[in-house]
């Protein structure tokens, strides 16, 4: 199992946003965690990488408990998170925004490789080197956050919302290339709300309701659920 | 998640529109006057003018050098640390007693009898000024450790009184006997004041000697204390464009969230960008102390005051709006002090801060706030 989560209770103040959550990701798999706004999908990955405190449970990643562990270790681990709404460092050009993806790293060159296979699965990212990150449209700003996300070659990339924003051609663009680094061998933990599109690349999906999973099982069996159909897919 | 509401103009501004074009009218003529006054002076005495223009330029370049610390600061936690002109105090203090009381400047001589006496005042003045800037780092990385950083996530002002705090500490506390003692200090110098005056060509001017009547003189002091500005401007350019600690430094200004989800340590980049600005305060102090040569406890609120206003003026957050602001001030004292009186120079710098504020609140490099949805 590469990434085991095991009963998260997660508070904003008094706020109790996850109830109880356990799920985990085997090695080259696409999990999904799909559900409505305010269910705790972004909570959860927020508190895997490092950034929100669970006050149970634990999160094992490799088979070693990473729970509550400080962002920058958990990077180095090799899990990589790009958040909600991109977060790209709009005042820094594309190139400096990769660079920072590769914080952790050390070897230039390996570092310049990397960038290379990044610009490889999006040739407008090259295209773009010297823009500065705000100047680019959203979709090439979600390409941009996920490339940075790749630079730190995690081994578990977690993706918060990738279409979010973005045009159906552009959507379909981003979900192709998201199963193209799965198949170059790493392992997505992905939270969306378009479920249509997240449960057609995924291999297995879990359903997230205020805060506790209330369904699991493959990404197949999920979709042809009566209650997913008619709640998430508008079926 | 926050939802922005729009501002809607309140009523009552709508209806006073037409005061506004009073005020800008009260700062047109203000600035007219102003450029009337130099103007005129310029005309009349272009040697006093030029003269004048020196020690302004003297001054700003020492702002300069405190300003960038506020900049980067601020940029970076969004808090104006007001401790920094008490820094640059104690960048002072250390290079008095490594001169006075350790004769560091010496070293070089003392170690190799036979060296080339400028060569060993240069490497000794060098020195004395690199441990001033250690000790400054230090003191700055303790001040956050201790003061702010326990306040990362309390609201900015907790953080603000807290700074103001320090600052207060640094100064009663140094003014302590057993510390700096409060008296005023004559400073000694790691090396002697050399002056030239500009009459025909560039002379020396001789020791017990005056310059002679209408000649624009400067000093030794005046091109060291450019020169380490435009140095440390260059650094600093150079580290926040290439390398990179330095990108992280503007990654962490601009999300400190998302660094942290590059696996940026955000707190040892905040240490790293407190000690950078210290260093800088640290260089500031000495050669302040060496230009000015009398120290006491209190030196830095002033400097450390009109080099915020500095900062504001260029635009908080703004590398070279920290420059140019600080240009700006040391002008506008100096030509305070040469045309109107000495006492009025403090006057005029927190003036400009006022207008500053009244009419591009985000100074001239700076930008409006984004809106973040």
């Amino acid at each position: 199992m590469l990434l085991e989560v095991h009963n998260l209770n997660v508070y904003y103040g008094a706020i109790h946003a996850l109830q109880g959550i356990s799920f985990h990701v085997e090695e080259g798999e696409i999990v999904t965690l799909i559900g409505a706004n305010g269910a705790g999908k972004s909570t959860t990955l927020r508190t895997i990488s490092g950034l929100l405190r669970t006050r149970t449970g634990y999160i094992r990643y490799k088979g070693r408990d990473i729970t509550n562990t400080p962002a920058q270790e958990i990077v180095k681990m090799g899990i990589s998170h790009v958040p909600e709404g991109r977060k790209i460092f709009a005042p820094l050009t594309v190139r400096e925004n990769l660079l920072m993806g590769a914080y952790t790293r050390n070897d230039p060159n390996e570092i310049q490789r990397t960038m290379e296979r990044v610009f490889a699965s999006f040739p407008r990212l090259k295209e773009r080197i010297n823009q500065l990150g705000g100047t680019l449209s959203g979709g090439e700003q979600q390409m941009l956050a996920m490339g940075r996300g790749l630079m730190s070659r995690p081994t578990l990339l977690l993706l918060d919302e990738p279409s979010m924003g973005l045009s159906p051609i552009l959507v379909e663009e981003i979900f192709r290339i998201i199963q193209e680094i799965n198949q170059q061998g790493t392992s997505i933990l992905l939270v969306e709300q378009n479920a249509h599109m997240a449960l057609s690349i995924a291999h297995r999906a879990y359903v997230l309701e205020t805060g506790r999973i209330v369904l699991s099982g493959t990404a197949k069996e999920v979709a042809e659920n009566p209650m997913v159909k008619a709640a998430y897919l508008g079926v | 998640m926050q939802t922005a509401q729009a501002p809607s103009t309140p009523v009552i501004y709508q209806q006073r529109q037409p005061l506004i074009w009073v005020g800008r009218g009260f700062f047109i003529l203000l600035g007219l006057v102003v450029a009337y006054i130099l103007g005129t002076n310029l005309i009349k005495n272009p040697t006093l003018f030029a003269q004048i223009f020196i020690s302004g330029l003297q001054l700003g370049f020492v702002y300069a050098m405190i300003a960038l610390g506020y900049t980067m600061v601020y940029g970076i936690v969004k808090l104006i640390n007001f401790a920094h002109g008490d820094v640059f105090m104690v960048g002072a203090f250390a290079s008095y007693y490594a001169v006075a009381k350790y004769r560091l400047h010496q070293w070089p001589a003392s170690a190799f009898p036979g060296i080339n006496p400028t060569l060993s005042v240069l490497i000794g003045s060098i020195t004395v000024i690199l441990l001033s800037m250690l000790v400054c780092v230090i003191l700055a990385i303790t001040i956050e450790r201790v003061a702010y950083k326990p306040l990362r996530d309390a609201p900015r002002i907790s953080a603000l009184i807290t700074a103001i705090g320090v600052s207060f500490f640094l100064e009663f506390y140094g003014a302590l006997n057993f510390v700096f003692s409060p008296r005023f200090i004559p400073y000694e110098r790691p090396f002697e004041v050399v002056a030239w005056y500009i009459k025909n060509g560039i002379h020396l001017v001789m020791p017990g000697q005056q310059a002679p009547e209408n000649s624009v003189t400067f000093s030794n002091i005046f091109l060291i204390i450019i020169g380490v500005s435009v140095l440390i401007q260059l650094f600093l350019q150079y580290l926040v464009r290439r390398t990179k600690i330095g990108i992280a430094m503007r990654a962490c200004s601009y999300d400190r969230q998302a660094a942290r989800l590059m696996g940026i340590d955000v707190d040892r980049v905040i240490s790293f960008t407190f000690a950078v600005g210290a260093a800088f305060a640290g260089a500031g102090g000495v050669l302040y102390a060496i230009a000015y040569s009398l120290i006491w406890t209190q030196l830095g609120i002033l400097p450390g005051l009109k080099a915020f206003v500095a900062a504001v003026l260029g635009g908080i957050g703004s590398i070279p709006g920290a420059l140019v602001g600080a240009l700006i001030m040391g002008q506008a004292e100096a030509m305070t002090m040469g045309y109107i009186s000495t006492p009025m120079r403090d006057a005029v710098a927190f003036t400009i801060l006022i207008i500053v504020l009244l009419l591009r609140p985000t100074g001239i490099f700076g930008e409006p706030e984004k809106e973040k949805a």
